[in-house]
């Protein structure tokens, strides 16, 4: 029997964080949990690519994490709770790992909360953002 | 007999507490945030609670991947601020209720809400940014405090429905002890904000205070919404506000507004904010 369609797969430029996404991306999330502990932190930007080693990370999980590839890890089974604490080890705040996810600028994501936030007129479904890109 | 007294919600922004933290509270951008909440600061000095239950969620710092309650009541002594990242907030040490949380959740489990019992658990902003709202920033936390962690992180949360009727047991596992205590109970998170993927930043103005609207006058119509209408509607973090229904559940249905306050952002975030206590009090 064919797997029954997510609803919520509808909803454009967001990936919900469900028991398949939590399981595909265990190790993303199980390293970025690790950089809770401050030595950790120390330890991980000390030599990136050798501590992730410990986290049975695939090939494109460990290579989304070494380059920042937010939306990256959250297509991989990141969940942005966890992704953030990367973020932080690298000094961003919440906001500047959301802009990066936007493909803003920082500017422009503070000036567009700024003046209200993003809308949710066209924003609800694919149908809409695949009009929007024509 | 304890009571519960009244209902705070509000959001749990993480950039409010780093800005109560590094002392911008000043600064024209948090003056915006931080001035809605004199009123209710001075309220709460007034209603002097001697607990507060505090229904947040954790932000994948206590419970990682590894389990992940849907509900999780705190029933340890006290529960150190979490270094989420940053180094932990400057904050107090907040001191549990262990034999109130005991008894709700006796009570409640035997009510059939199958929580999950913590005997330790750092607490992150979730907790801890709504503290700081109400209270301020003083060397003890003026209380005892409860917290109750939501699972809003790994889809599914628990519905609406099930979060308002949890709310009406806990208000009858509270009623049902014997020590006279004043208890306010905080519903935290939301409201509308997406912060994660390429339609971060969304913010639904009409849907939050539509939603303060249903909290006030009409909890049904809220009780009601489904999570793939908070997730279209308010953002994919907006679901966060079943954790209002909580809250809400645990009053009459009948309360009077006593204050509210909504403004837009706080970095990624709608700020909304709301005190109801009941009619009949």
């Amino acid at each position: 029997m064919e797997k029954p369609k997510k609803e919520y797969e509808d909803i454009p430029g967001t990936t919900v964080f469900d028991a398949d996404q939590s399981r595909k991306g265990y190790g993303i999330n199980m390293f970025c949990m690790s950089l809770l502990k401050a030595e950790n932190r120390t330890a991980f930007k000390a030599d990136e690519a050798g501590y992730l080693k410990a986290y049975n990370l695939t090939p494109e999980q460990t290579d989304a994490i070494l380059k920042r590839d937010w939306n990256g890890m959250l297509a991989l089974g990141g969940n942005i709770y966890f992704t953030s604490k990367l973020g932080a080890t690298d000094g961003l705040s919440f906001q500047q790992v959301a802009a990066k996810m936007t493909g803003a600028t920082q500017q422009e994501y503070a000036d567009m909360m700024l003046a209200g936030g993003r809308s949710v007129e066209g924003n609800r479904s694919k149908s809409e953002w695949e009009h929007k890109n024509g | 007999m304890a009571k519960i007294v009244a209902c705070v919600c509000t959001s749990h922004v993480p950039a409010i507490g780093a800005a109560l933290d590094n002392g911008k509270t000043q600064e024209p951008y948090w003056q915006r945030v931080f001035g809605g909440y004199e009123k209710s600061k001075e309220w709460i000095e007034k209603v002097k609670p001697d607990v507060c239950i505090v229904v947040f969620n954790d932000h994948a710092t206590a419970f990682s991947v590894d389990v992940v309650p849907t509900f999780a009541l705190g029933c340890a002594a006290e529960y150190t601020p979490a270094d989420e990242g940053w180094g932990p907030r400057p904050v107090p040490v907040v001191h549990g209720h262990p034999e109130l949380a005991a008894h709700i959740a006796q009570s409640v489990i035997l009510d059939e809400f199958d929580l999950t019992i913590v005997n330790k658990m750092d607490v992150d902003h979730g907790l801890t940014v709504p503290l700081s709202l109400m209270f301020g920033q003083p060397k003890e936390w003026p209380c005892q405090i409860i917290p109750l962690a939501v699972n809003v992180v790994l889809y599914p949360p628990p519905t609406g429905k099930r979060c308002y009727n949890l709310g009406k047991a806990i208000r009858k596992a509270v009623e049902s002890y014997p020590e006279d205590l004043r208890v306010v109970i905080f519903g935290t998170g939301g409201m509308s904000h997406q912060i994660s993927g390429p339609r971060a930043g969304l913010i639904n103005s009409d849907f939050d205070k539509a939603f303060l609207d249903a909290l006030a006058t009409d909890p049904q119509k809220a009780v009601d919404i489904k999570h793939i209408e908070y997730m279209r509607e308010a953002g994919a973090e907006g679901i966060e506000m079943v954790m209002w229904l909580v809250a809400r559940g645990a009053m009459d249905e009948k309360v009077n507004e006593i204050y509210r306050f909504y403004t837009v952002p706080a970095s990624n975030t709608a700020v909304g904010h709301l005190i109801l206590e009941n009619a009949s009090a």
